[in-house]
């Protein structure tokens, strides 16, 4: 069955500049505007602009929003001051993850917004709903009503303030300002200082009609426009998993390397015996870095061998790194093969090709912390 | 507009072929070049390997992609071009003076299948 491929609100300006679009979690997005190299330079060396509106926004408010939250994600909120972000999963009870998402406290008490994956938006919706049957709280997934621009790069915070005339400067990595009654619209707008590209950045979110006036004055201040082909490749850099690749309801945070997003110490979460019991006996598989000593290309999907051909796992991401111009993947490998320093093979097509396990951050990220 | 060279054969695999004696020398159309944008890696066989008609003897790279590379004709590498390992880039600056491999033909009848560069025109529909 053929789902229909959804828009986001700046679909329109999208085809207007000539974007090649590609479906992406059930929406039609635009994958690049120029190349992906020349976007991904932009936004490492000054600043690009993402159409990120198809990510889906969940309100969770009630007196129990934050016991209820805490039920299900894997990172603790407890004492979260307002206008703080935490970022962490939502598991299943054993242990696979529903979707890794961002926490938003709002400035009013009870309330925060999970800011989720497009493709997970009915899954996660259904999920959270189904789990908060004893809790006193009101699930009101808003998704349509917002549009979501990622501006990222080391000129962003000029650009931002610039643009939209809110201030920003001061706001500290995973914080976000509130904005009402902003502009012709009498707008709500919502800045973090977050992002998904390992440069400083920040993401606005506002109803539609503002995030596309705001996509118009970007361009005007000469913000280059960047497809989900460089978000991509700067993700992939910077260490940082998609879910779908490197976190599924088959991957954990903790095969993933994410366990420092897991609070054991809370009291209870969703997936939590399951995960401590995978952390402590270790897991049968865990994501790692490999680097290539060639320039050829590990792609999804491609076997991970020893010396002697035996399949130990399998590739989740890979590129030619932009940045390091360097042949870099992350890879899903059984546990005794997954030290830094192990050689391993990649097969790629008829070839075998040697690599090391280094770290997964293969790029280090420049927050303004 | 894509170019399209006179002179040579080419595949509705995109690739071209310039045919000297029984020395195939084997590259891609300029309209497979712009197809795959940058090019990042030229994966190519060694001298001495096997190339079989119709059957993928190697892949351009670009950022997102990989495509299969299929061999127009059967025979025995005697060259790659090595310049490509260091400057993939070049087969994006001219696809047709960057050459990838060159083949020792077993059966030179198979180029009767190839198109000439007026039927390769009609094939990419230009």
């Amino acid at each position: 069955m053929e789902e229909e491929l959804k828009q986001t609100c700046l679909y329109d300006k999208h085809v207007a500049l000539g974007a090649m679009m590609k479906p992406f979690g059930g929406f039609m997005m635009p994958i690049q505007y120029s190349t992906i190299t020349d976007e991904h330079q932009a936004v490492r060396n000054h600043v690009g602009m993402f159409d990120v509106s198809h990510m889906g926004e969940i309100f969770v408010n009630g007196p129990d929003a934050a016991k209820f939250v805490n039920h299900i994600f894997t990172n603790d909120i407890e004492g979260m001051a307002d206008g703080q972000i935490l970022y962490g999963m939502m598991c299943y009870p054993d242990g696979g993850t529903v979707d890794d998402l961002l926490v938003y406290k709002e400035f009013t008490p009870d309330s925060y917004l999970l800011v989720v994956n497009a493709a997970n938006i009915d899954k996660d919706d259904a999920w959270i709903r189904e789990n908060s049957k004893a809790y006193d709280v009101v699930i009101d997934n808003q998704s349509p009503k917002w549009g979501q621009l990622a501006i990222q790069g080391p000129e962003a915070e000029a650009v931002v303030e610039k643009v939209t005339g809110l201030s920003v400067h001061d706001l500290t990595f995973y914080t976000f300002r509130d904005f009402a009654g902003v502009g012709s619209h009498k707008a709500r707008v919502i800045i973090s200082r977050t992002g998904y590209t390992g440069e400083d950045g920040f993401e606005i979110y506002s109803e539609p009609e503002v995030i596309r006036e705001y996509w118009d004055a970007f361009i005007e201040a000469h913000v280059v426009p960047c497809g989900l082909g460089c978000r991509d490749t700067l993700r992939f850099e910077t260490g940082l998993p998609l879910y779908g690749d490197e976190l599924s309801k088959d991957i954990t945070p903790v095969m993933a390397g994410l366990s420092i997003f897991c609070k054991f110490e809370k009291k209870e979460f969703i997936g939590k015996e399951a995960l401590e019991a995978q952390k402590e006996n270790k897991p049968a598989k865990r994501l790692v870095g490999i680097e290539l000593h060639d320039r050829a290309i590990p792609r999804a999907g491609y076997p991970v061998e020893l010396e002697d051909g035996t399949q130990v796992g399998v590739v989740t991401t890979g590129y030619h790194s932009i940045t390091l111009d360097k042949s870099l993947c992350f890879a899903l490998v059984d546990t005794a093969y997954s030290k830094l320093g192990t050689p391993l093979m990649i097969r790629i097509r008829k070839k075998v090709f040697p690599g090391t396990v280094v770290k997964k951050r293969f790029y280090q990220a420049n927050y303004k912390k | 507009m894509s170019k399209v060279l006179e002179g040579l054969l080419y595949s509705d695999s995109h690739e071209w072929v310039k045919v000297d004696g029984d020395i195939a020398t084997i590259g891609v159309s300029d309209y497979a070049q712009k197809e795959m944008g940058d090019i990042t890696y030229v994966d190519m066989p060694d001298p001495d390997d096997e190339v079989v008609k119709g059957e993928g003897f190697g892949a351009l790279e670009s950022v997102k992609a990989s495509s299969d590379l299929y061999s127009p004709v059967s025979g025995v590498v005697t060259e790659k071009n090595e310049e490509l390992d260091d400057a993939p880039q070049k087969v994006n600056e001219d696809s047709y003076a960057n050459w990838i491999i060159k083949v020792k033909m077993s059966d030179k009848s198979e180029l009767d299948s190839l198109m000439d560069a007026a039927a390769y025109k009609k094939h990419i529909g230009e």
